[in-house]
């Protein structure tokens, strides 16, 4: 393993090491750049993962403090819990769930085929799908994601079956396992899945692609990485010129460090990455690095979502096998007779008993919530995972009013409900409950939305430097060395899951920066 | 449901003999009788908060014995916060303040939980208990989950797909397991 000195202004620097960060630092050591990553968590493993729902949440959750406001449920049931990632060495691929699914034609055009939406800042990504499709194959074969590259689909669990026959009764046709990033045999050094039920707090088994384990040990290889854990980057400093020069992070002993740079690409997830650009204001740029658009911030997303609950006669055991099992694609599409635009992914999940607790009617209390709870062993669940509007008053702010550990100004995020954002949520549960209702559920519970753990569209891309933050490599268009790694560069957020795109997009930076160091552009 | 308990009045304990009916838990205790060691509580106000927290998350077969975790977790906060301390000695005692809480009936006592729904007192046994009532191995054994599942070799071969009351999915939508 490299150690760069502090004073080596040739590395890249990467802060973060999830999907984005992981991804890219081990791409560009491969190609022979020296880089040193910040990573805010601590290091655990495959051996010190813990199958219990609320120990995991402790050990990897991100938990410095946060504010929420807006009329989201999320500001009145868990206010400083607005999102639930991770702070760990392998970021938010710890507690992922493994779906792997490419972004659309629609997905990617969304201004020009939905048209302007009232109070919704919508934009066409810089990307076409012709432009994404090679990565997204590098990508899926990197993370070896079931029914793509000839990998067989995995097996579906009790509540895929009860999903799976749900969907079949109202007529939805597409219903099975999906494409997921979980080995269905063993691969590339790591073993098949063993049904363990606890994808979501760190696979024991090393089944589920996680750049702790794949990525980053990889990139440690090469002898180009320093990764540098419990260090949280608070400061990126520029020169006079307005180049980026380095970064300003407390190490593992809560002392101030300095490390110079020659790029430096930011993947701290949609909260973190915008948070820490805005706390980078200077003279020369007093509303936050690379924020000449005013964007920074701006156009949070994080899915519309819910779940659907239903009981039955019989015995379900949710918690057996892959927390999310299967998938209905139906209502992905944009079919704006349903009254609203864009689509959303039917998933299979499945949780242990605490989490179902916390999460079927948060902040709930008496009968109404405990009934629920009483039939878990025979409850079957499904997530709604739609599309949702980028908007400019949805937006992560600095909350000068309150400080995290370090004494610095913690993120608020501020999120209202789009009336899209609505329509397509009663569609979803309407749908949820039928498919159950279908085979017989004795009783249904339309939960709200979970704290978020897709975060997107916070340092968005743009062709244009007007509407957005960075362009179609995620270089800032204000600033040639700085470079945004992760699902904050969603243009918009599509219907599917983050992960797929946030590797196949940080796959292709990091050749694209590689070309760029060496024709010394940057 | 008071004369299916048996309280020890012990001071700085809280303890009971868990009830015939609970054999899903029975089957992983030792002995019939608990008791849990308590810093800051007295006898009162253990019995009080149980009792509360009966009210917040009501499951009628639930022994006592699940119930006294949260206990156990609310008077480890008092311990170790002052005003955690203060917030619940407070909430007992204005409970308490029209004569002895634990003496109404069912009905009564539900009436007046609803009326401090929502205020801080209420929340924070609410916010423990949602975690403690829930995340224990007595808990899991009553409403039959099984917990932690690595040192068993996961579900591939215990279980993960074996209910009967639906028709198998055919294989393009959920292939058998490969064979290891």
């Amino acid at each position: 393993m490299a150690a760069f000195a502090h004073d080596d202004n040739s590395v890249v620097v990467v802060i973060g090491s999830g999907a984005g960060g992981g991804t890219l630092a081990n791409e560009l050591c491969q190609r022979g750049v020296d880089v040193v990553v910040l990573e805010a968590g601590g290091h655990e493993s495959i051996a010190s993962f813990v199958n219990d729902e609320v120990a995991a949440f402790k050990q990897l959750g991100w938990l410095d403090h946060r504010t929420s406001s807006g009329s989201w449920r999320i500001a009145k049931d868990f206010p400083n819990l607005p999102a639930m990632i991770c702070k760990t060495v392998g970021g938010s691929t710890a507690h992922w769930a493994g779906v792997s699914l490419r972004l659309r034609e629609h997905e990617l055009s969304a201004r020009s085929i939905y048209g302007d939406i009232d109070g919704a800042n919508m934009l066409d990504w810089p990307l076409s799908i012709g432009e994404l499709a090679a990565f997204y194959d590098r990508a899926e074969e990197k993370m070896g994601v079931t029914r793509t590259h000839d990998i067989p689909g995995l097996p579906g669990n009790n509540n895929f079956k009860v999903f799976y026959n749900a969907a079949k009764q109202v007529g939805y046709r597409s219903a099975n396992t999906g494409r997921m990033a979980i080995n269905s045999r063993p691969r590339s050094g790591r073993a098949a899945c063993q049904q363990l039920g606890f994808c979501m707090q760190g696979c024991k088994m090393g089944a589920k692609w996680s750049t702790l384990y794949t990525e980053i040990p990889a990139a440690q290889a090469t002898g180009r990485l320093d990764l540098r854990e419990s260090c949280h980057a608070t400061r990126i400093e520029h020169d006079n010129s307005g180049k980026v020069t380095g970064v300003i992070y407390f190490d593992a002993n809560g002392e101030e460090q300095r490390q110079l740079a020659r790029i430096v690409c930011v993947a701290g997830n949609a909260i973190e990455t915008p948070r820490l650009l805005l706390l980078s204001e200077s003279s020369k740029y007093p509303d936050g690095l690379a924020n000449s658009s005013g964007e920074v911030g701006q156009n949070y997303q994080r899915h519309t979502s819910g779940s659907v609950f239903a009981t039955f006669d019989e015995p379900v055991h949710m918690y057996r096998g892959t927390s999310m099992a299967g998938i209905v694609t139906e209502e992905s599409g944009h079919h704006p007779g349903r009254g609203f635009a864009g689509g959303y992914q039917l998933q299979s999940i499945g949780f242990g008993l605490a989490l179902t607790a916390g999460f079927i009617n948060p902040g709930g209390w008496g009968r109404s919530t405990t009934r629920a709870i009483d039939e878990y062993a025979n409850m079957a669940g499904l997530w709604i995972v739609g599309e949702d509007m980028p908007r400019t008053s949805n937006r992560v702010t600095l909350n000068t009013n309150e400080k995290d550990q370090w004494g610095i100004p913690v993120a608020n995020v501020h999120y209202d409900d789009h009336a899209n954002d609505i329509a397509m949520r009663a569609h979803g549960y309407r749908q949820g409950r039928a498919m159950y209702e279908a085979i017989g559920a004795k009783n249904v519970f339309e939960a709200p939305p979970f704290p978020s753990s897709h975060n997107m569209g916070t340092c968005r891309m743009s062709e244009r430097p007007l509407f957005g933050v960075v362009n179609k490599w995620g270089q800032s268009h204000d600033i040639a060395n700085l470079f945004i790694s992760d699902g904050s560069q969603f243009t918009t957020s599509g219907a599917g899951n983050p992960t797929l795109t946030i590797v196949a997009l940080a796959i292709r930076q990091a050749e694209w920066i590689g070309l760029e160091m060496n024709r010394r552009s940057i | 449901m008071a004369t299916r308990r048996d309280f020890l009045r012990a001071s700085g304990t809280l303890s009971g003999v868990l009830w015939l009916s609970s054999s899903a838990i029975s089957s992983l205790a030792p002995s019939r009788s608990w008791a849990l060691e308590l810093g800051v509580f007295n006898d009162l106000q253990s019995r009080t908060l149980l009792q509360l927290t009966r009210h917040i998350f009501p499951h009628d077969t639930l022994d006592d014995a699940v119930y006294a975790f949260v206990v156990k977790d609310l008077d480890t906060a008092s311990a170790g916060d002052q005003a955690v301390a203060k917030l619940l000695s407070d909430g007992v005692t204005e409970l308490h303040s029209g004569g002895d809480w634990l003496t109404l009936s069912t009905a009564q006592q539900f009436a007046s939980v609803e009326k401090i729904a929502g205020g801080a007192f209420f929340e924070k046994i609410r916010s423990t208990a949602v975690v403690s009532l829930y995340n224990n191995e007595l808990a899991f054994a009553h409403f039959g989950y099984e917990g932690s599942s690595f040192e068993k070799g996961g579900y591939l071969n215990r279980g993960f797909n074996d209910i009967t009351w639906l028709p198998d999915p055919p294989p393009e939508a959920s292939p058998s397991p490969e064979l290891n």
